[in-house]
């Protein structure tokens, strides 16, 4: 029993003259804490609605300002036309598309009856399914509000809801996407930043830089085996997804798969970042996976949507590579659109793969120290 | 009454078809130093980690401490101390931290511990550096160290695996002071080394080539046998270089 | 004409934090030497090798390898040198052929074109082409690093440590290599912990605690040894020693193999010794002198 709590004692101690170990033990669960309590909320905030109104009367202005001063939702655009629906959907603020039927006050004084349309984005069925539900409430609210008024005869306004996109509310349309990006994130940034760090830990690194080799060669020449890989990868997963979950690519599939190789890029690029930082493969490990684990899942928009959450998460959202990705690929996987609705992102990812690159290159020691 | 601490007869080892050890049999004496020299690839860890426990053979009798190897290696683990050049200690812990970890391992009481604690330290003329971390020592030192540590619990026979590579002149013949001073003990002590000079401080050598045991007796009665000067040319003379 | 130096070190100083590895290193190498650094661990051997493959940049002083600068000239440096860093850094699990093909390549050469220069050293391990380096002994991977660092034919070869846990075969094996290498106008620099190897170089540099004590060509160095040197020799080893320290006349007493290396205040052996052994309980004692090798020397001046 002794040997047994000698050994133990000697555990304790190695964990706690490893500062980063430490930290990691300690700051992960905090870091939890305070992401999950304050990112992850079931509520709804800011949902972007849009609303095609075809009668203009007093009613529905009326129903508009109580949707709208809701706190949950805020006005993207007054549509004018049915046309426009998928235009919006694609440019991807609008989360829902409220429409009034035609003289819609007049049909709910003299028939008691009025339908809404309200058509939810269905490719983030989370999303989709909590904004209607708030709409619906408020609607009932309405509708309990004007009834009151005319006591005798009631007035029912009737919504109807339908999904664009994902009409089944499918959750591997969320899913898939979401998994796709943060399995190719992870697994780059691991493989390349554990591959220069091996170099570094079985001393080969060092007859590599005293060798006629320059740096970029050394790390292009580490990307372009995993790059190649990686798009079987990609190619892997989809065909997958379409036997299995019969999730297939609504839009162009070598779109898609261009801004996967830019994506993937951009993902072995963090790897050799990580890899300048780190001493030995454990290190490297530990960044990789658990360091980047966490913001990638819950702060891309993959489970749970940035406008959510307080805004300081949405800034730091801006700084990660995976929200972008989230965005192209559900736009052009799920909503089929084309690369006129995804350049900002693409843009985003080119800039920040050039300047990753520019940084590993530059911060690639030609020495040991 | 039997004098020897280690008895091996016809140990064989195969790792597959490959015959690592074949067919060694030697005994070694209580309180002898006992050299174990041979090329790299000849055998002799493979042996080494039989006769301390680790691994077992695949036939022959080995008996290590009165410990029967093939049944019980892990009873030898209890009888024996053990000390290699590539770990020692653990290098963010302090001296004293070692000491106690590996007290407590060998199952030594606290007071026992405390005692012999001061006892090395004051030998070693380190007795204000208890606390110092062994990664903050020098080589020479963390090896002395290891050593001692090794036999703190006063083992019948301690293993040494290359305790000296690298270290200067001088610490390595200190440390050879302190092998003999503990044999001098009753510890058996079992070394190897690629320093030839120190295969003169053995009292038995034995040298391995190719799995086989081609010498063994104390450096003199080889140096006549071979007409050789020092153990370094008899070595040369019947070791052929291992080409597996 | 002189000869230019292929490498000239001045007061070359470097520090790691709190330790300072080098001090005002001075020397300097010729071409198609095999100059050798004898020192133990922590000397400073391998932070001077680095220091020298351009690896690590000096603090202080100046290091020009075959004309240039360590620190300014490394991209060219680097074209004409070969390294083999200790631990042999070798892929593991590429095989022996693989990890050859690739330093050429590297190099921008092809094995073929400089095989003459490896073809004594590669021809051992040449029939194990296919197997994978991590499979292979000490001596054989010490080999195959050899061959991996020559295979662009260098001008200046820098070896660190190469023999360290090697058998003494194999060792001695490797240093008629070596020499041989010195036709192709090739430079070595090598470093070793083992004393005996510094007679095989044409000049030695002792380091220690990151200071050069000496630098000479080895017979020099065993030749400055100070005092007259004894041999002693007795059946009980420790016994000895034990009693040499304890006679008044002795400086020092070290061991030695199978004796001890004495020497006295007045270099000779008096009368008294033996009585004074026979009284410690020592018999069959011998004692005569004897010519001082160059690990006396390094003892005497550490």
């Amino acid at each position: 029993m002794k040997r047994f709590l000698g050994f133990v004692k000697k555990e304790f101690l190695h964990i706690f003259r490893d500062y980063r170990t430490l930290f990691i033990i300690f700051g992960i669960p905090v870091a939890q804490i305070l992401i999950f309590g304050f990112a992850v909320s079931t509520d709804i905030k800011n949902a972007g609605v849009a609303f095609l109104d075809l009668s203009k009367d007093e009613t529905t202005q009326k129903l508009t300002d109580k949707i709208i001063s809701s706190g949950f939702f805020k006005r993207t655009e007054n549509l004018i036309s049915y046309n426009e629906i998928e235009d919006i959907f694609r440019k991807g603020k609008t989360k829902e598309v409220i429409i009034f039927e035609k003289d819609f006050a007049r049909k709910l004084l003299n028939e008691g009856k009025a339908s809404i349309s309200i058509i939810a984005d269905g490719s983030e069925p989370n999303t989709a399914t909590l904004v209607t539900n708030y709409t619906m409430a408020i609607i009932s609210d309405f509708n309990a509000d004007i009834s009151g008024i005319r006591s005798n005869n009631s007035m029912l306004i009737q919504p109807e809801v339908k999904m664009f996109y994902n009409p089944e509310l499918k959750s591997q349309h969320m899913f898939v996407p979401g998994v796709i990006t943060m399995i190719l994130i992870l697994i780059c940034a691991l493989m390349t930043s554990v591959t220069i760090t091996r170099e570094k830990e079985f001393g080969t690194m060092e007859v590599l830089l005293v060798s006629p080799l320059r740096p970029i060669q050394i790390i292009l020449g580490k990307v372009v085996p995993y790059f190649l890989l990686s798009i079987v990868n990609v190619i892997l997963i989809l065909v997958l997804s379409w036997l299995v979950f019969g999730l297939s690519v609504k839009g162009s599939i070598v779109l898609l798969l261009a801004e996967s190789m830019l994506y993937i890029m951009l993902s072995l690029s963090v790897g050799i970042l990580i890899s300048t930082v780190s001493g030995n493969m454990q290190q490297a490990i530990f960044i990789s996976l658990v360091g980047m684990m966490l913001p990638t899942i819950l702060l891309s928009g993959f489970i749970y949507p940035i406008e959510n959450m307080p805004k300081v998460y949405g800034v730091i959202s801006y700084l990660l590579p995976p929200r972008y990705f989230i965005t192209i690929i559900k736009s052009v996987m799920i909503k089929g659109t084309g690369f006129l609705y995804v350049w900002k992102e693409t843009l985003v990812l080119l800039a920040m793969t050039i300047l990753f690159i520019a940084i590993s290159v530059r911060k690639f020691k030609v020495r040991l120290e | 009454m039997d004098n020897r601490v280690i008895i091996v007869k016809n140990l064989i080892k195969k790792f597959g078809t490959f015959v690592a050890n074949d067919n060694l049999s030697f005994d070694v004496f209580k309180g002898e130093i006992f050299g174990f020299l041979g090329a790299n690839g000849a055998g002799k860890t493979t042996a080494i980690r039989i006769l301390s426990g680790l691994s077992s053979p695949t036939s022959g009798e080995v008996i290590v401490a009165g410990v029967d190897a093939s049944k019980k290696p892990e009873e030898i683990k209890k009888q024996i101390g053990y000390m290699s050049q590539k770990f020692s200690l653990y290098e963010d812990l302090t001296i004293k931290e070692n000491i106690m970890l590996y007290g407590g391992i060998y199952g030594m009481s606290k007071s026992l511990i405390k005692e012999r604690t001061d006892n090395l330290l004051e030998k070693l003329n380190f007795q204000d550096y208890g606390n110092k971390l062994i990664a903050d020592l020098p080589l020479g030192l963390r090896q002395k160290l290891a050593f001692s540590i090794a036999v703190f619990h006063e083992p019948k026979i301690v293993f040494l695996d290359e305790p000296t590579g690298g270290v200067d002149p001088i610490t390595r013949r200190q440390f050879w002071e302190m092998i003999y001073e503990t044999s001098a003990r009753g510890i058996t002590v079992f070394v190897t080394t690629h320093y030839m000079d120190e295969a003169e401080y053995c009292d038995r050598i034995s040298i391995m080539s190719e799995g086989k045991i081609v010498a063994l007796d104390t450096p003199e009665n080889l140096k006549k046998l071979y007409n050789a000067a020092t153990v370094e040319d008899v070595f040369i003379k019947i070791v052929r270089p291992v080409n597996n | 004409m002189q000869m230019q130096k292929v490498i000239e070190s001045t007061d070359l100083s470097k520090a790691f934090g709190q330790t300072q590895a080098l001090k005002e290193i001075t020397f300097s190498v010729d071409e198609s030497e095999i100059f050798g650094f004898i020192g133990p661990d922590g000397a400073g051997k391998t932070t001077l090798f680095r220091i020298i493959a351009t690896l690590l940049r000096p603090d202080k002083g100046e290091m020009k390898v075959l004309g240039m600068d360590c620190v300014a000239g490394f991209r060219e440096l680097r074209k004409n040198i070969g390294y083999m860093p200790g631990r042999f850094s070798l892929y593991q699990d590429l095989t022996v052929e693989e990890n050859l093909n690739f330093y050429a390549t590297v190099f921008g050469t092809t094995v073929k074109k400089n095989y003459d220069l490896i073809s004594d050293i590669y021809s051992h391990i040449e029939p194990f082409k296919k197997r994978l380096a991590g499979k292979l002994s000490g001596g054989m991977k010490q080999k195959l690093a050899l061959s991996c660092a020559l295979i662009h034919k260098p001008k200046l070869l820098i070896l660190d440590e190469p023999t360290t846990g090697v058998d003494a075969v194999s060792r001695s094996e490797f240093w008629t290599m070596l020499a041989k290498l010195r036709q192709h106008n090739i430079t070595i620099i090598v470093s070793t912990p083992y004393m005996d190897e510094a007679m095989r170089c044409d000049r030695v540099a002792l380091i220690q605690k990151g200071m050069i004590l000496s630098v000479a060509p080895p017979q020099k160095i065993r030749d400055g040894f100070s005092r007259k040197l004894f041999m002693i020799k007795a059946r009980e080893k420790y016994k000895l020693i034990t009693a040499l320290r304890n006679y008044p006349d002795t400086v020092t007493a070290y061991p030695f193999g199978d004796s001890v290396h004495v020497t006295f205040t007045d270099d000779r052996i008096n009368e008294s010794l033996f009585k004074f052994l026979h009284e410690a309980g020592l018999n069959n004692v011998t004692a005569e002198e004897t010519s001082a090798g160059i690990e006396d020397r390094f003892l005497e001046l550490m």
